[in-house]
């Protein structure tokens, strides 16, 4: 259980899940915000209003994915790291990832590290393609990460080489 | 004798946005701190905060610390005096402080008190070894300092301090073991626990530190479980090789101040202990006396600094000072309050309020 465990379980992300039908035509943000909590940057940074504004601000977000472009600028403006992008037109083989991270060193673009899964088991090997960390985003640097189509739904966290031993 | 309209203890985010709040309306202020920067508890504040714009949300608590400050140090009638612990305040509305090895003495016609919370200990054997750390030395040597506490951590506690403080951990490159909690959920927020879940560190709940093991200092802790009814289970046992066992288990207003003062206080668990009974405006049994922030009940950055527009508007309203205009900004201030609160992470402050609020008009 999530609030036992911290990890959110197959019928929690059930709730946040886009349809396949919209993964399959293009990026689109997860949101694994799965508690009423008084915060809302989400919503405020969103220019699409795919993310609705919220009556209270405790109100969990509701996004409409048809609205959402997949730019992510809510996964770097979430302080709960929990907003994800996913995107499964990439290529036939890879499925591209939006991470929120904020360890270092940042990865660097061809790197490939360990995918880390929700319970930061590693699950496989990442390419990274690209490290987006301008000033505006406060130093959380979002990486584009490319993993196998299977394991789009799995990959939340990278392990980069190099780093200190924080992460085991 | 310094002489002022209104003095503020403590320059967190409570006491700097009371001084501004005060002196925007035109009281001359005087706040004073017993550290060297202005922040409090922020300053060691690495991670983006929640809450809504107003707040800052999204900004580090850091960056907030500064703005803060900014705001406080371009209003020219705020006096700020650094490395100035109060040390009394006396029916006459005299403060007595030390300050840099001298005692001073300021007379306030209002007086703030915003000096924040300190931790709470934990009692287990060998808890007296070096190595065993409260989460805010933690990050006063990683964050303020730049020192690592040590290389492996058991982290006890998994409230919003406990999770961050061992996200912060990861982030200096100390390794966290594991967080251990006694209750059987997560305190804290869940996306806080999602995110040093997903970086490998396991949390234990409905468990506790059975005991700290080492010579000189701490080589080792032993956890066990507890069953439903908090007791714990032998035979559950399970050992850690860590130099650090760090103690996030809670916070208390450091009301002794109010105490001394002779403020009406009552003992309200939903607001982290002993807390000065006051009405929705803040003010305490003594009409000269205000209270905002952590002082006041444990909470939340984002909290503290509304408590303190609030107690800052409402003390130099009390002085004649400010208009209409001052009322709405104060009906703002509550309303912005009971937003943050109206959900479930607010429900026991909720509680807490309502029965230190209802006290004073019971009392007066
Ligand atoms: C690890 C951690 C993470 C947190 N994360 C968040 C978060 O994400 N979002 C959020 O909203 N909140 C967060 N908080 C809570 C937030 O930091 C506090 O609620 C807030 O700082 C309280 O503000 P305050 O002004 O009441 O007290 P403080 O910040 O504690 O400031 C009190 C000030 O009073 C001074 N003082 C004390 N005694 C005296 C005296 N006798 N004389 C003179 N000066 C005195 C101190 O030096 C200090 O500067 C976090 C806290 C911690 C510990
Ligand atoms: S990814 Fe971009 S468009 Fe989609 S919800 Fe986030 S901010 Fe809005
Ligand atoms: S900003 Fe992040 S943590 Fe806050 S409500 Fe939105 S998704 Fe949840």
């Amino acid at each position: 259980m999530l609030k036992s465990t911290g990890i959110p379980t197959v019928a929690d992300l059930a709730e946040v899940l886009p349809t396949e039908e919209r993964l399959a035509k293009g990026p689109v943000a997860i949101i694994e915000c799965f508690q009423r909590i008084p915060c809302n940057p989400c919503a405020t940074a969103c220019r699409q209003d795919a993310i609705r504004p919220f009556a209270d601000i405790n109100d969990r977000p509701q996004i409409d994915w048809d609205q959402c472009n997949g730019c992510a600028l809510c996964v770097a403006n979430c302080p709960g790291l929990a907003i994800f992008v996913v995107d499964m037109t990439y290529s036939e083989t890879e499925a591209l990832l939006k991470l929120p991270y904020e360890l270092l060193p940042l990865p660097q673009p061809g790197e490939v590290v360990t995918a880390l899964n929700r319970a930061g088991e590693p699950v496989g090997k990442g390419r990274v393609i690209r490290v987006q960390n301008p000033p505006t985003f406060e130093r959380t640097a979002i990486v584009h990460l490319a993993v196998p189509r299977e394991l789009a739904q799995e990959v939340r966290n990278i392990m980069v080489e190099g780093e200190t031993d924080g992460t085991r | 004798m310094i002489n002022t309209q209104i003095a503020v203890i403590g320059g967190g985010p409570a006491g700097l946005r009371a001084a501004v709040a005060a002196a925007q309306l035109g009281a001359q202020v005087l706040l004073l701190d017993e550290s060297d920067h202005l922040g409090g508890q922020l300053i060691k504040q690495t991670h983006k905060f929640f809450g809504s714009q107003q707040q800052f949300a999204g900004s580090r608590g850091i960056a907030i610390a500064k703005k803060l400050e900014a705001a406080a140090r371009s209003q020219e009638n705020i006096a700020i005096l650094q490395e100035a612990t109060v040390l009394g305040i006396y029916e006459d509305g005299v403060l007595l402080a030390e300050h840099k090895g001298r005692v001073i003495k300021v007379r306030a016609q209002r007086i703030i008190v915003a000096v924040g919370a300190c931790e709470r200990m934990l009692a287990f054997p060998n808890n007296d070894l070096p190595g065993v750390y409260g989460a805010g030395a933690v990050q006063t040597l990683m964050n303020v300092h730049g020192v690592r506490p040590g290389r492996r951590v058991l982290m006890v506690g998994a409230g919003n301090i406990g999770l961050i403080v061992t996200y912060q951990l990861l982030q200096a490159g100390v390794e966290v073991a594991a967080i251990v909690e006694a209750a059987p959920t997560i305190g804290g927020y869940l996306v806080h626990a999602a995110k040093v879940r997903r970086a490998g560190v396991p949390i234990y709940t409905s468990h506790t530190i059975k005991e700290a093991h080492g010579e000189e200092a701490v080589e080792g802790a032993t956890i066990w479980q507890l069953d439903a009814n908090r007791q714990p289970v032998a035979g559950t046992e399970r050992h850690f090789a860590v130099d650090v066992i760090c103690l996030a288990v809670g916070l208390s207003p450091l009301s002794d101040l109010l105490w001394q003062a002779g403020c009406q206080m009552k003992y309200v668990p939903e607001l982290g202990g002993t807390v000065a009974v006051r009405d929705a405006h803040l003010c305490t049994s003594n009409p000269r006396i205000y209270v905002a922030g952590d002082v006041a009940g444990v909470e939340e950055a984002s909290s503290a600094m509304v408590e303190g527009q609030l107690a800052g508007l409402s003390a130099a309203l009390s002085l004649g000072l400010g208009g209409k205009e001052a009322q709405e900004q104060l009906a703002e201030a509550k309303a912005q309050l009971s937003a943050l609160r109206a959900g479930p992470v607010g429900e026991k402050i909720r509680a807490g309020l309502a029965w230190v609020e209802k006290g004073v008009t019971a009392d007066a």
